[in-house]
């Protein structure tokens, strides 16, 4: 038991304070303290609203290249922002959390996106069929619906964790862009039960590239979310392929989207539709790639894994991404507190910290070199030099531990080695 | 009939009320719950580490 109470206090206030169901009454308001990001969080909702940005300024100015608009904002604008603005490693007060969190001006901010990403597929498709726009403006345009539909997985996520059903079904609405409706089911319960355990299809290992991990996660997350469904309606006696099954009804609202949107607007738009589905899904991959990078938990003498603590999660406080992600990248915390809201979320001292936002670190998880050249000295130096504490990808598993060396002597050589193996790696 | 609370989120499983969705109906006694059932609420914790309500 004193492992388990340790891993308790590592959480600093959490163990004793949430003993009671959230209808006890709130005690504490804010007399001196403010919420700095508070209307910051609107901001957000610019990616929904990127397809009617884009139409707009290329009807002001005749220049197809802004319908690249999306992808132009989250992959160049924001990490530049993330480098200008810096961090915020800022928390609220344990004392406001509870106030904080029933301040019900933050999830609609939350709730806002979901309108606006569906009148922007709308948009979308009345473009796609009759705005007259070239192949490669088409082209353009699906790749920044893609971007709105891989961040509106992220606002399903929000979603997605909260006791009420009404937030639960705004999830599932909000997947439905991207035809990832079985997220809802296999992060909350497949993910966060075994996040940085090898048996995690969304946890990233040293040793395998973002693009060796993406059909990874994609068939892992659907084997196992149609599994952990699979033992909820055998319990119920129900049959699997029913519509009692959440994946199955999740995935019918894609269905019913798709096809509703093809029989207005014509095939044309169908391709688009499935091209910006896959851009949305693997952005959410990529990011799932560097939430858990290479950590690892250990097992237990009672052949248990260690539960989840800070030290399992990367995480990072760039204002600018954490604005657009509503604080998905405090990670720790929200994996000590899945269902916290994303306005109490904290920064964990002694979690270990990405070097920028996100929006930058996805671009380095497309170039392998790179990401191990930033990334595995960070992960090496995390575990005292001992790449066997780290969560190594089976197939490459004899070169890295080549590359990093494999035993507890290889202390203290792991920035040096990293750096230098990481250009001749393939 | 007794209850069972997750220690990280505070989610209490009543055998009275049982969890229907998980396919627990109500009257279901925690011992008919399997070991590696997680918290339907957080996921955090599993059902060894639920502590007795009082």
């Amino acid at each position: 038991m004193s492992s388990v109470e340790g891993a308790h206090d590592s959480y600093g206030d959490e163990a004793h304070h949430h003993h009671h169901h959230h209808d006890d009454g709130v005690e504490l308001t804010p007399a001196t303290w403010k919420d700095g990001k508070r209307y910051a969080w609107l901001l957000g909702l610019i990616v929904p609203l990127a397809p009617f940005i884009a139409w707009g300024l290329v009807e002001a100015t005749g220049v197809d290249a802004f319908w690249f608009l999306g992808p132009v904002l989250v992959f160049g604008v924001f990490p530049l922002l993330d480098l200008a603005i810096g961090t915020d490693p800022d928390n609220p007060p344990d004392s406001v959390l509870k106030w904080l969190e029933q301040d019900r001006y933050y999830r609609w901010c939350t709730y806002a996106f979901i309108p606006l990403q569906y009148a922007g597929l709308v948009l979308a498709c009345w473009l796609w069929a009759d705005g007259g726009l070239s192949v490669a403006a088409s082209i353009g345009l699906a790749l920044t619906m893609g971007v709105v539909s891989g961040i509106a997985i992220n606002t399903a996520h929000e979603l997605g964790h909260k006791r009420a059903s009404n937030e639960r079904w705004l999830s599932k609405v909000a997947l439905a862009q991207s035809g990832y409706g079985h997220f809802f089911i296999e992060h909350n319960r497949g993910h966060h039960v075994r996040v940085a355990t090898p048996e995690d299809p969304a946890s990233s290992r040293v040793g395998e590239s973002f693009w060796e991990f993406l059909p990874r996660t994609v068939k892992g997350s659907v084997t196992s979310a149609w599994e952990l469904e699979a033992v909820r309606l055998d319990r119920l006696r129900a049959r699997h392929l029913s519509l009692k099954n959440d994946i199955v009804n999740a995935w019918l609202m894609t269905v019913v989207l798709f096809a509703a949107l093809t029989l207005i607007f014509g095939w044309v738009v169908l391709p688009y539709l499935l091209l910006q589905a896959v851009i949305g899904f693997s952005l959410l991959e990529v990011v799932n790639y560097l939430e858990h990078y290479g950590l690892l938990r250990q097992r237990r003498e009672d052949g248990r894994y260690e539960r989840t603590r800070p030290e399992h999660s990367w995480n990072s406080n760039n204002v600018a991404s954490n604005v657009l992600l509503y604080h998905l990248q405090r990670h720790s915390d929200h994996h000590a507190n899945p269902m916290r809201r994303y306005q109490a979320l904290r920064h964990m001292d002694g979690a270990p910290q990405l070097p920028t936002g996100y929006a930058g670190m996805i671009v380095l998880a497309w170039i392998p070199p790179l990401w191990r050249r930033v990334m595995d000295h960070r992960l090496l130096d995390h575990y005292g030099g001992d790449v066997t504490r780290a969560n190594i990808h089976p197939r490459t598993r004899d070169k890295v531990l080549r590359r990093y060396g494999g035993g507890s002597g290889a202390a203290g050589a792991g920035g040096a080695a990293g750096a230098a193996a990481a250009g001749g790696a393939a | 009939m007794s209850a069972w609370r997750c220690p990280g989120c505070g989610y209490v499983y009543d055998e009275a009320a049982g969890h229907p969705r998980e396919g627990f109906p109500a009257g279901t006694p925690w011992s008919e719950v399997p070991d590696d059932w997680a918290c339907p609420d957080c996921g955090v914790r599993d059902k060894v580490d639920f502590e007795p309500e009082e």
